[in-house]
């Protein structure tokens, strides 16, 4: 009986094979992006290790040493690389640390989000009826309303509900939560619509004629055939994400200067933007965009690799 | 159409329902009225009466149900910080706020469309790849991040001098990359003009239009490229469809063809995102707001929220709210009216 | 002189595989008032034959070779907006699927006035006239009300009636109607294909067909031209094709049809597949499915494989093959293998 089926390829023989690496060989865009993004990360959680000084500990910080100019400009101090802030924090570590809180809830959102939408699409593509047109409106209001409103809304009633204190103290957790509450409809719509989409195929009507159960139709025959549509917008999402969590710090809805993300850096820099001091701000912000920037560029050469009827240009 | 005016105030009602309630569970649980309105020095004694006539201690049906009854009339109480009623407030910083969108968006439709439908025309011309390149930097880079950047070259002004001064070009390669910065980019300047009611405005006089410069170019700087690539990817697939080659075989000029026969196509998907769109862009002007300290809606909300303000939170939820409503419902007439193959009865033909 | 006289064209693809040759040497002419049906599987070129003729190929594609000489005028250097004075004007094209072709958010009215007001100086109301005139002649009922109307509105075969009114709306000389039946539904094609007909005949109009359906082929045209991976490999009067087909393809063709086969029996094929233009088979591309082509012991002839036959003629057929090609040198007077003489009615 086994012994006539071919081997089954391996996924690392699959992987290898795939159109996926092989584009990604020709690419010379997708391959700098996908370094400097590695790179990125690399640093930000080897931020303990790589700084040069802790942010978080108050003993190494020296307020008269505040407002260095990077190495660059005259009046610089060769132990600050990149400078200080106002308050005498080394720039360079504040920005590892800071990426590495704003990659933390970036991808702490991400995965919140596709929790809840990818159960809500499956339930809405696959259950249908009331309980689709439930959540597709309930998913239309809040995209009508924009993410970034809602967690706006969202952030503000927390902080109102929490007081100032604690919501510094639990910011990270509440920025997920927030940024994963506010964005799930993305998820929802794209799940929903592959779900239609692969419901009709025969696959399932067999797996249904079997006598499979819904759950199992839809967590062992559905969900893996809808997971390119997730894994492209996934990157987009990640961008995102980071962005809102730039955008809440930004507005004072986000993390506390003590704990600094990028998005708090260029707030906190933003108030000596007049008196000179632009790198306070700039740089972390090339930061940002810079890894935002290079998501943003792997998930259209995802969507483009990925998605064939997108191809010709 | 009138049917489908009906399903759509049904969808509206739904909708500010949904809101109110909201609005109104996020008025009963946070903070302390009372203790907004009067201040610590305040015996307890004095708070429970106060809370009792203010009916804070009634069940949440009957509250809301004050509150809904209220907010019908356009009454929802007074603002703890301003001391007046909220409506009034909103009122005197929605001009700023709605001369701001339509100053961006005045950008962003002039912008896109034709960047849009050029780069998709000429997909493999420099400019167009230019194009591209810009736009997907331009969606990565965060609205206030674009404001800062526009307030330290223009604003502040920027001097670089990498060459040497005494070589013939020095000086001048300096000047071509230092700006001298002095366009305003705090508030909306003193020269407004009053038009009637709290609407005074900045486009009146060119000293004042100089202020909305910098805050407009910020906020369409996040939908800008959002919508050229949209109105690209749309018009590519347009100008693959049977019925633009068979215009193209009938002899028609591609003037026409481009202009006419596939803008009209693409700008359907492109007129529903625009609808979703105009929720973002409200978003965007709370924060481009407050980068330029530009006196809108936006700023009071989050002066609010620092506040505790809340009944002005609640009115400005939903007043956004409204906006977001009749701004969809517009949407949508202008999508029936642009696509014959919807009849405006309320489902698609 | 010809109206149409197209010759050695050649149609390439610059993909990023590399350049695939969608037509080699395609050679023919038509007659005024003359109706010639292209014949062929799909993938055969014979659209991408049809897309060339008014230069409407698509941007990796390009005319690399041959010239197409449209009533004493070369179209292939033709600048675009002397092309465009041309299409839709002395030549119109009918297209496939009808549900497709006609813009969803312009009226039917629309479109029709502007293909008139492109090539004439003329009122809006003079041209809602004769597009009323036109409407009228393909049979649309109460065509006032259709002027108004949005595509969606109308069924697949009121549409192509539309379509066919729009390309008689200028009076051209010619018609090219590609595939204009397959996408209907069988019971409406054979009404459409007898509108052609009818008009073409009454207006005098040349009509070039193009299909994969050899009946109509035979109902409706008067010499037909055979194509195969990209080359024309026969062309002749239909009515010797049809009965007589001297290239082991035709036969095969012609053997294919249901009406060929015995009731009960399965339908003859031709065994294998077309090659695709990307790889298509060195000598006869047709040489890997023809049973001719091996000699009596079995082996491949060395010719089929290896080089690219050219025409013979015979009758009143031009055949690209090398079998008949022996047949017709060896004795001029037979007319090939007769296998498929019995004809088809």
């Amino acid at each position: 009986m086994t012994t006539t089926t071919p081997p089954v390829p391996s996924h690392w023989a699959r992987f290898r094979d795939s159109y996926l690496l092989y584009s990604f060989k020709r690419d010379l865009v997708a391959q700098t992006c996908l370094l400097v993004f590695v790179s990125m990360v690399a640093a930000a959680f080897l931020a303990p290790w790589l700084a040069p000084m802790n942010p978080y500990d108050l003993a190494q910080i020296d307020i008269l040493s505040s407002e260095l100019p990077p190495f660059w400009i005259a009046g610089s101090d060769p132990s600050y690389l990149l400078g200080t802030d106002a308050q005498g924090r080394d720039l360079l570590s504040t920005i590892l640390y800071g990426a590495r809180v704003s990659l933390i809830i970036g991808f702490g959102a991400v995965i919140l989000q596709a929790l809840i939408g990818i159960s809500f699409g499956l339930l809405a593509g696959y259950l249908g009826g009331r309980v689709d047109a439930f959540l597709m409106r309930l998913a239309d209001i809040q995209l009508s309303f924009s993410t970034l409103m809602v967690a706006i809304i969202v952030g503000a009633v927390f902080k109102a509900t929490f007081g100032g204190e604690t919501f510094s103290e639990y910011a990270v957790v509440l920025l997920v939560l927030i940024i994963g509450l506010a964005e799930w409809p993305q998820y929802a719509r794209t799940v929903r619509a592959s779900v239609l989409a692969e419901r009709s195929k025969e696959y399932v009507d067999a797996a249904r004629v079997m006598g499979f159960r819904a759950k199992r139709i839809m967590f062992r025959h559905i969900l893996p055939n809808t997971l390119s549509p997730i894994f492209v917008i996934s990157t987009v999402q990640v961008a995102n994400a980071i962005i809102s969590e730039a955008a809440l710090s930004f507005l004072g809805l986000g993390m506390p200067e003590t704990q600094p993300s990028l998005g708090s850096l260029i707030k906190s820099g933003f108030d000596y933007i007049q008196s000179g001091s632009w790198w306070i701000t700039l740089i972390p912000g090339t930061v940002l965009v810079v890894l935002v920037l290079v998501i943003n560029l792997l998930g259209d050469w995802l969507r483009d690799v990925m998605n064939p009827r997108l191809y010709k240009g | 159409m009138i049917a489908f005016l009906i399903k759509r105030l049904f969808h509206a009602l739904l909708v500010m329902f949904i809101i109110s309630v909201i609005s109104f569970a996020i008025q009963d649980n946070l903070g302390d009225p009372i203790q907004q309105m009067v201040g610590q020095s305040v015996p307890e004694s004095e708070r429970a009466t106060l809370r009792e006539e203010l009916g804070l201690n009634d069940p949440f049906l009957v509250q809301y149900l004050r509150f809904a009854k209220n907010a019908l009339q356009f009454d929802f109480g007074y603002s703890y910080f301003f001391n007046e009623p909220t409506t009034e407030v909103i009122l005197r910083h929605l001009p700023a706020t709605l001369e701001l969108v339509a100053a961006a968006t005045f950008l962003i439709v002039t912008l896109s469309v034709p960047i849009g439908v050029y780069s998709a025309i000429k997909p493999r011309s420099p400019l167009s790849r230019l194009f591209m390149g810009v736009s997907i930097v331009g969606i990565s880079i965060p609205v206030f991040l674009t404001a800062i950047v526009l307030i330290q070259i223009f604003s502040i002004g920027i001097s670089i001098t990498p060459f040497p001064e005494d070589i013939g070009w020095g000086s001048w390669l300096n000047g071509l990359l230092s700006t001298e910065g002095g366009m305003p980019a705090y508030g909306r300047g003193n020269d407004l003009t009053h038009v009637f009611g709290t609407w005074y405005t900045n486009y009146a006089s060119w000293d004042s239009l100089v202020y909305l410069v910098l805050p407009a170019i910020s906020l369409a700087s996040i939908m800008l490229p959002l919508f050229i690539r949209l109105i690209r990817a749309e018009m590519l697939e347009v100008l693959q469809s049977d019925y633009v080659k068979f215009a193209k075989a009938k002899g028609i000029s591609m003037r026409r063809i481009y202009f006419l026969h596939a803008l009209k196509n693409t700008m359907l998907p492109v007129i529903t995102v625009g609808g979703v769109q105009i929720g973002t862009l409200v978003a965007f002007t709370i924060l481009t707001e407050t980068v330029f300290q530009w006196p809108g809606m936006g700023l009071m909300f989050l002066d609010a929220i620092e506040r505790s303000d809340i009944p002005l939170i609640i009115t400005y939820l939903m007043v956004v709210g409204l906006i977001f409503v009749i701004t969809n419902t517009l949407v949508d007439l202008i999508y029936g009216l642009v696509n014959p193959t919807v009849k405006l009865t309320g489902k698609p033909a | 002189m010809a109206l149409l006289e197209v010759t050695n064209l050649d149609v390439r693809f610059a993909l990023r595989q590399g350049e695939v040759r969608a037509l080699r040497d395609i050679s023919f002419s038509l007659d005024r008032g003359e109706r010639l049906g292209i014949v062929g599987e799909s993938g055969a070129g014979k659209s991408v034959a049809a897309f060339t003729i008014l230069n409407l190929i698509a941007k990796p594609g390009y005319i690399a070779g041959g010239s197409i000489r449209f009533d004493g005028q070369e179209l292939t250097t033709l600048k675009p907006k002397a092309l465009q004075k041309i299409r839709g004007n002395k030549i119109s094209m009918i297209f496939q699927d009808p549900m497709m072709t006609l813009n969803p958010v312009l009226s039917i009215g629309e479109q029709m006035v502007e293909c008139l007001k492109a090539h004439r100086r003329i009122s809006t109301r003079d041209a809602r006239n004769i597009a009323l005139n036109k409407l009228r002649q393909v049979y649309i009922p109460s065509p006032e009300k259709r002027l108004d109307q949005y595509p969606h509105e109308l069924s697949g075969g009121m549409r192509q009636r539309i379509i066919i009114a729009i390309a008689l709306l200028l009076d051209p000389d010619i018609i090219i109607a590609d595939e204009p039946t397959t996408a209907l539904d069988v019971t409406i094609q054979a009404e459409i294909m007898t509108l052609l007909l009818e008009l073409c005949e009454k207006h005098n109009v040349a009509l070039v067909l193009i299909t994969h359906d050899l009946g109509v082929v035979s109902q409706v045209t008067q010499r037909t031209l055979v194509m195969y991976a990209g080359r024309v490999i026969e062309q002749g009067p239909t009515r010797e094709i049809i009965n007589d087909a001297q290239h082991p393809y035709t036969q095969g063709l012609i053997n294919a049809l249901p009406q060929m086969a015995t009731p009960g029996q399965r339908l003859n094929q031709i065994p294998g597949a077309m090659p695709s233009l990307a790889n298509t088979p060195p000598g006869c591309a047709f040489h890997p499915r023809c049973s001719f082509s091996m000699d009596d012991e079995g082996n491949p002839r060395r010719d089929c494989r290896g080089l690219v036959p050219g025409f013979v003629t015979s009758g009143n057929c031009h055949v690209a093959c090398h079998m008949v090609r022996d047949l017709v040198e060896r004795d001029p007077h037979d007319s090939g293998p007769s296998k498929a003489s019995q004809g088809v009615s």
